[in-house]
């Protein structure tokens, strides 16, 4: 490992809520519950924080978790932007504060009630009537009729499948292996319910090339971690999950969810930062990756990740994930909790959770060995991503 | 199933000080580009100043020609304004002078739509004030 971050902080402990569509709360419950679980899993008071990381788009300020929780001081407090690409930067961050001994004890949490309180997926249905960055960017957008997270996706994965050849029944292949994942994981809203191909082929059409069952679901839940340093977390209840690597990425020509006025439609470059970073911090590479959380809001992105990461070249994931390649048992199980496809949206905070349960042996899932665990976040956004690996 | 309300007009662009330009030459049916007065490169959508080498920029018309790098066919739609168009395309049309825009492609079936088909800008009012460049094959 190279740098001043790899290998200094670990994931200490982990907490969730239930997984539901109605989760009859508050988000500043779940949010608070959620924080209070990965502490106690971690063995650590609620006075031993002293940092909070979450996203800009969480509804809960980190102050009313910290009064309710009984949380104290906080010398350090921070939140990523641009929705699911946060959800790793949350971690990137804390390890910073704890490599720098701005803080010793940082919480990451989101929170959200993205069912039963707004349809996450309805995307932007109003906008302010001001020409502020945001509203010009939408003004591009809204007057066509490309207004939800599925129409933005779907028109980078027509130019995907158009040049690299790549048909709906390859994007098929990522819905089958994580509500294969799913079907063993309680946790899971898609508990003991796998599909198969046939079923992902007659879903209904929602926008083109996308069916239903190509698109994560809707959730209300909350997750949090706890992230200290290596040493301190030596002491605590539960095996470290070593932060190997983490990074952040944005790439030439940016925008949130829409980069569409590049030279070049088929990738994710800014996903490509991220992994450029995560190599060289950990010194690892793809082949000593033993399992991988890749953000599957929508399937294709998950090929383009394979791609980005070198996993295999540029074009090649429909050939990579073929014949359950990316299923347990398989040569790079991915989303081994069901992912957001099956288990939650959770804005990409589940799958870290994921990716230390593989490090400490106790997924639902588990891959054997003692390789790297890659998570990533957001995709189609500017994203983060993390390798954790165990403390030996 | 509960009785659905009427349908609403699109939602109509929102014009800032550096986009109003463009939409004003489309209440007049023009199609326009920003032309860089240094490095000659076109750009859409509008900024300040030339996104290649920060030069100054002009508007120019364009031909209105171009052709189809992306599209999607949207099925389903929960907003007013657009679920009475269903089944809809959306399109990414790469324009002869070189920027990219955002689009509807209308006067063809949705399952006839193909990347690289050649298209070509015509505009629908939205409202009493504004239009929007919408496409059709050539």
């Amino acid at each position: 490992m190279t740098g001043t971050l790899a290998g200094k902080a670990a994931i200490a402990g982990i907490g969730a809520t239930e997984f539901s569509k109605d989760s009859g709360r508050t988000e500043l419950r779940l949010a608070t519950e959620a924080v209070k679980a990965a502490l106690d899993d971690a063995g650590l008071a609620p006075s031993d924080v002293d940092g909070m990381v979450t996203f800009t788009m969480d509804s809960n300020d980190e102050i009313e978790i910290a009064r309710s929780v009984g949380i104290g001081e906080l010398t350090f407090f921070s939140r990523i932007h641009h929705g699911g690409g946060a959800a790793c930067g949350t971690v990137h961050q804390a390890a910073m504060a704890i490599a720098t001994g701005v803080a010793e004890v940082v919480v990451c949490y989101r929170a959200l009630n993205g069912r039963s309180w707004s349809r996450f997926g309805a995307g932007v249905q109003r906008r302010q009537p001001i020409p502020n960055a945001d509203g010009v960017h939408y003004g591009w957008l809204v007057p066509f009729g490309l207004l939800t997270p599925a129409q933005w996706v779907a028109m980078f994965a027509q130019r995907y499948m158009h040049v690299y050849g790549a048909s709906s029944v390859d994007l098929g292949a990522v819905a089958v292996a994580d509500r294969r994942h799913a079907a063993n994981n309680p946790s899971a809203w898609f508990y003991e319910q796998p599909i198969t191909i046939e079923d992902h082929q007659a879903s209904r059409w929602i926008v083109e090339p996308l069916h239903l069952l190509d698109c994560c679901q809707e959730s209300d839940g909350a997750v949090a971690m706890v992230v200290t340093s290596v040493e301190r977390a030596r002491d605590l209840r539960q095996p470290a999950a070593v932060i190997a690597a983490a990074a952040q990425g944005a790439g030439p020509d940016q925008e949130s969810m829409t980069s569409y006025y590049r030279d070049d439609m088929t990738g994710l470059p800014e996903m490509g930062v991220v992994a450029r970073q995560l190599w060289a911090q950990s010194g690892l590479g793809p082949e000593d990756v033993r399992t991988a959380v890749l953000y599957d809001h929508f399937t294709p992105f998950v090929l383009v990740q394979l791609e980005e990461f070198g996993f295999c070249d540029r074009g090649e994931a429909k050939d990579f994930i073929a014949g359950g390649a990316i299923e347990i048992g398989g040569r790079l199980p991915v989303n081994t909790n069901g992912g957001q496809l099956g288990e939650a949206y959770v804005h990409g905070m589940n799958g870290i959770s994921e990716g230390v349960r593989q490090v400490r042996g106790t997924s639902v899932n588990q891959v054997g060995g003692d390789g790297a665990v890659l998570v990533t976040a957001g995709t189609g956004v500017p994203t983060s991503g993390l390798i954790l690996t165990s403390d030996n | 199933m509960s009785e659905r309300r009427e349908p609403k007009p699109r939602p109509a662009p929102i014009a800032d000080p550096e986009t109003e330009p463009f939409w004003s030459a489309a209440r007049e049916g023009r199609l326009t580009v920003q032309r860089c007065t240094v490095c000659g490169a076109a750009q859409l959508y509008p900024r300040w100043r030339c996104l290649r080498c920060r030069g100054q920029v002009e508007w120019v018309d364009a031909g209105g020609g171009g052709t189809v790098y992306s599209f999607t066919v949207i099925r389903q739609n929960f907003s007013r304004s657009f679920r009475h168009l269903i089944p809809y395309v959306v399109a990414l049309v790469d324009l002869d002078e070189g920027p990219r825009v955002m689009t509807n492609l209308v006067g063809v079936e949705p399952d006839d739509v193909r990347i690289g088909m050649r298209v070509r800008v015509r505009f629908e009012p939205v409202s009493e004030e504004a239009s929007i460049p919408l496409f059709e094959p050539t």
